[in-house]
């Protein structure tokens, strides 16, 4: 039987072993519920009813690979960070809408702060970046400004979250 | 660079969306042997295609219910190297991300935090001692979704 325990908000409640597993399974992602049910203590069966438990709470929302893009070719990648005007009411709306047409986009964040939009966009060379960013970007609608951030390097990559 | 076709393609971005699936689930959809699944995601991950798999997990409901991106820009360039400033941001656990950019600043990091005053606790005590750190940017996370991309 599934033991969903919630807090007053709502909220689903973690106990320690909930941490464990996660704590365990952010460090090696590619554990199988067995490989993470030992690290845990538990057999792989009581292990697989904690993740299915997870997933239902939508604490945990799946597992994915994370593509390294420049070993695809992209060897150029660019955080703009766009304001609005927002004057126009859909703005953010209509630029969001468009802004996912483009291929190269992979990342769209919305902000409060000085900045209101963050794309992450990729591009062969710099050549191509030109090329998107002319063609692709300076034309969505409703921009006030734009900074470019031309990424150099990773050094801390997408990192657990400190449970 | 390794070439890749339409199949692979289609096993990328498979693997994106769910890393769980098993190869003989992905080969019965891509019309595949079960291993030369295998051999395919085998050989993507060994060119680094596939760097990693990662858990998405919801922050929020994990009790971490503010992300906020900074941009820091080192204020001493040249008398604190970027190593002592690199080493000591990495070692921050609520720090999630850190990368060097070029432009209005020198590094973007993610923070994540359990509500605001506990962000101002990271920031004062974390972020504003770093080594070199000079003016710093905060902008708070509303929304985010990551997009497949050009495959």
């Amino acid at each position: 039987m599934l033991f969903v325990k919630l807090a007053k908000n709502g909220k689903i409640m973690l106990d320690d072993v909930d941490r464990r597993l996660l704590r365990y399974w952010q460090a090696e992602p590619t554990l199988s519920p067995a490989d993470l049910g030992e690290r845990c203590g538990m057999t792989a069966g009581k292990t697989a009813r904690r993740i299915a438990r997870l997933e239902e709470a939508g604490v945990l929302r799946g597992v994915g690979a994370v593509i390294n893009w420049a070993a695809l070719g992209y060897a150029v990648e660019v955080s703009l960070r766009v304001t609005l005007d927002k004057t126009q009411g859909n703005a953010f709306d209509s630029f969001l809408a468009r802004a996912r047409q483009v291929p190269e986009v992979i990342e769209v964040q919305t902000f409060l702060g000085r900045v209101d939009v963050r794309l992450s966009i990729i591009a062969r060379d710099m050549a191509h970046y030109q090329d998107i960013y002319r063609s692709r970007i300076l034309t969505l609608p409703h921009i006030a400004d734009i900074e470019a951030l031309m990424h150099v390097a990773r050094i801390k990559m997408e990192a657990a979250l400190p449970l | 660079m390794t070439e890749l076709d339409a199949i692979d393609r289609k096993l990328i971005r498979a693997l994106a969306r769910d890393a769980r699936q098993s190869a003989s689930a992905l080969g019965k959809r891509f019309g595949l042997s079960q291993p030369a699944t295998w051999r395919r995601i085998r050989r993507l991950e060994e060119a680094g295609i596939i760097r990693a798999r990662q858990l998405r997990l919801n922050a929020e409901a994990l009790g971490f219910g503010v992300t906020v991106f900074l941009g820091i820009k080192l204020a001493t360039k040249g008398r604190v190297s970027l190593e002592d400033f690199e080493r000591a941001v990495v070692a921050i656990p609520e720090v999630q991300t850190v990368e060097h950019v070029l432009g209005m600043y020198d590094y973007r990091l993610r923070v994540v935090a359990r509500d605001l005053p506990d962000f101002e606790r990271v920031l004062r005590r974390r972020i504003m001692t770093l080594p070199g750190a000079g003016e710093v940017e905060a902008n708070v996370l509303l929304s985010e979704e990551r997009l497949p991309g050009p495959l």
